[in-house]
């Protein structure tokens, strides 16, 4: 499925917009001028990699130091430990679209947990 | 280099041991632990984990795929270390013979005198210490916390949550007022009697009273915290959350420089050729400070030992690249805390966005009108950009 995002012209480089969709997804625009779309909640705690700090090809989770690489969701180090999904960028008549993965997030123990109806 | 011992199997130590091989270290590696477990993940232990929402597996900080192609001596304490055969010494016994070392032995929870062997008496700085609290919450009633420190208060906030009637004692005027500043370390503080958990302050504690000798070599449980006003604070359960002090007794007369942990450059290098020391033990020089700080941050064990290695491997060849300022979290009473850089140096400190009685706040600290640290609560977005911000500003 092909879902439209934004304007390529309403996100800046350096800038990050969140689909909010279910499991939300993230699109990136680098410095360089490189598009990329992964999911947006780290797996180790429920943050919004959107927040994050961008730097290159990786963002790095707001709340704590895992790294994620945008080209390919690998995870640099702790505390997270399993890679996020990446997503196809289409852009089409001056619009960013993603194409969802259709392989299952790696969300984190406590989403997980409240999304089969635990507490967290 | 064809051995190297890293001592101390925590974050620091694996991230350590990780950077040797990233860095193409391809000898023999040694990581010295004197707890039997693998690494583990030490935030949650105050949070999650003591609340039962993650189990001992999601604290493993190794990748199930993982291959360091190390030898893990767990259980088992460095006792010294022989400079002239430079070997470390273990108190099995045993003997290590290295080129290269890392120190990580970390910190370990200062305690309270008087309280050995009182039942109901806790500290919180590893996995078993964890279990011990967690099992003793979960039966529940009055806990008394000595300390509003960052631990103290987590423990407080998720005790609070399991339903434990709750209070804090906290010598200083202000809790946190050494990391935050007094004016920030009264807003954060201030979350506890939001929640109705007691915070008293500027009182600091006596000892603590327990029941009568059952029988010779045990001193029954703790049943109130005497405090030096006067005043006594019935507990059921105390926590202990006044600080730590670093591991380093076992490095005295190696020749290993110490003063408050071992004393490192701004690259992780001891007074020791071939001995570098991350993590909760090392004094590093903070070039932004000018002068050494001992900082006992969960993002230094993870980013600094990367230096450190490329000092051990390259003979101290290497020109450190700036540091990111120091950062912390903590998660309280469901509210995300963050601090970046030095509050020490400030002279103001403002709040930029969100309202102090919201408990939502995205604070800066200046020195002459330069940002020198941030403060965020539930503003991770903003947070992160100021953090950034600062990071440019002062390297």
């Amino acid at each position: 499925m092909k879902i439209p995002v934004c304007r390529l012209a309403d996100l800046p480089r350096g800038e990050a917009f969140r689909l909010d969709i279910d499991p939300p997804v993230s699109v990136f625009h680098t410095d360089d001028g490189e598009i990329f779309a992964i999911d947006d909640t780290c797996t180790h705690q429920d943050a919004s990699l959107a927040d994050g700090w961008l730097e290159g090809c990786e963002v790095e989770c707001p709340l704590h130091a895992s790294k994620f690489d945008l080209r390919t969701g690998a995870v640099d180090a702790p505390p997270a430990k399993r890679p996020v999904r990446t997503h196809e960028v289409v852009v089409e008549d001056g619009v960013i679209h993603v194409r969802v993965s259709t392989d299952a997030p790696n969300l984190p123990p406590c989403l997980a947990a409240r999304l089969t109806g635990g507490s967290a | 280099m064809r051995a190297v011992a890293v001592v101390g199997a925590s974050l620091a130590g694996l991230s350590a041991a990780r950077s040797l091989r990233k860095q193409g270290y391809d000898g023999r590696l040694v990581v010295i632990g004197d707890e039997r477990h693998r690494p583990y993940d030490r935030p949650p232990l105050s949070k999650e984990f003591l609340a039962g929402t993650l189990d001992e597996a999601d604290l493993a900080l190794e990748a199930d795929d993982e291959e360091l192609g190390a030898e893990w001596l767990l259980g088992t304490r460095a006792a010294g270390l022989d400079r002239g055969e430079r070997v470390v010494r273990l108190a099995d016994g045993r003997k290590v013979r290295v080129d290269g070392l890392v120190i990580a032995t970390g910190a370990a929870a200062r305690r309270l005198p008087g309280a050995e062997g009182l039942a109901g008496v806790h500290v919180l700085r590893t996995l078993d210490d964890a279990r011990a609290l967690r099992d003793e919450l979960a039966r529940g009633g009055r806990l008394v916390v000595i300390g509003g420190g960052f631990i103290g208060a987590e423990v407080a906030s998720t005790a609070h949550a399991l339903g434990l009637d709750v209070t804090v004692v906290e010598a200083a005027p202000t809790p946190l007022a050494g990391p935050l500043g007094a004016a920030m370390g009264g807003i954060v503080s201030a979350l506890h009697t939001d929640h109705g958990v007691r915070l008293l302050c500027g009182v600091g504690v006596k000892g603590l009273s327990g029941g009568e000798h059952i029988r010779r070599g045990a001193r029954g449980s703790v049943d109130a915290v005497l405090l030096e006003d006067g005043r006594s604070i019935p507990a059921d359960i105390v926590v202990v959350g006044v600080g730590a002090r670093p591991c380093v007794e076992w490095l005295e007369g190696s020749g290993v420089e110490l003063d408050n942990g071992v004393k490192c450059g701004a690259d992780g290098r001891t007074s020791l050729a071939g001995v570098v020391a991350v993590g909760d033990c090392a004094n590093w020089y903070d070039p932004r400070a000018g002068a050494h700080r001992r900082v006992e941050h969960w993002t230094g064990a993870r980013e600094r030992p990367d230096a450190a290695v490329a000092t051990l491997l390259a003979g101290g060849a290497v020109e450190p690249g700036a540091p990111r300022p120091p950062y912390f979290w903590s998660d309280q009473y469901g509210v995300k805390i963050q601090f970046a850089g030095h509050a020490a140096g400030a002279d103001s400190v403002a709040v930029e966005e969100g309202a102090v009685d919201d408990r939502n706040v995205l604070a800066v600290y200046r020195r002459a009108g330069e940002p020198v640290a941030v403060l965020g609560m539930n503003q991770p977005r903003l947070f992160t950009r100021w953090r950034k911000r600062l990071a440019a500003a002062t390297s």
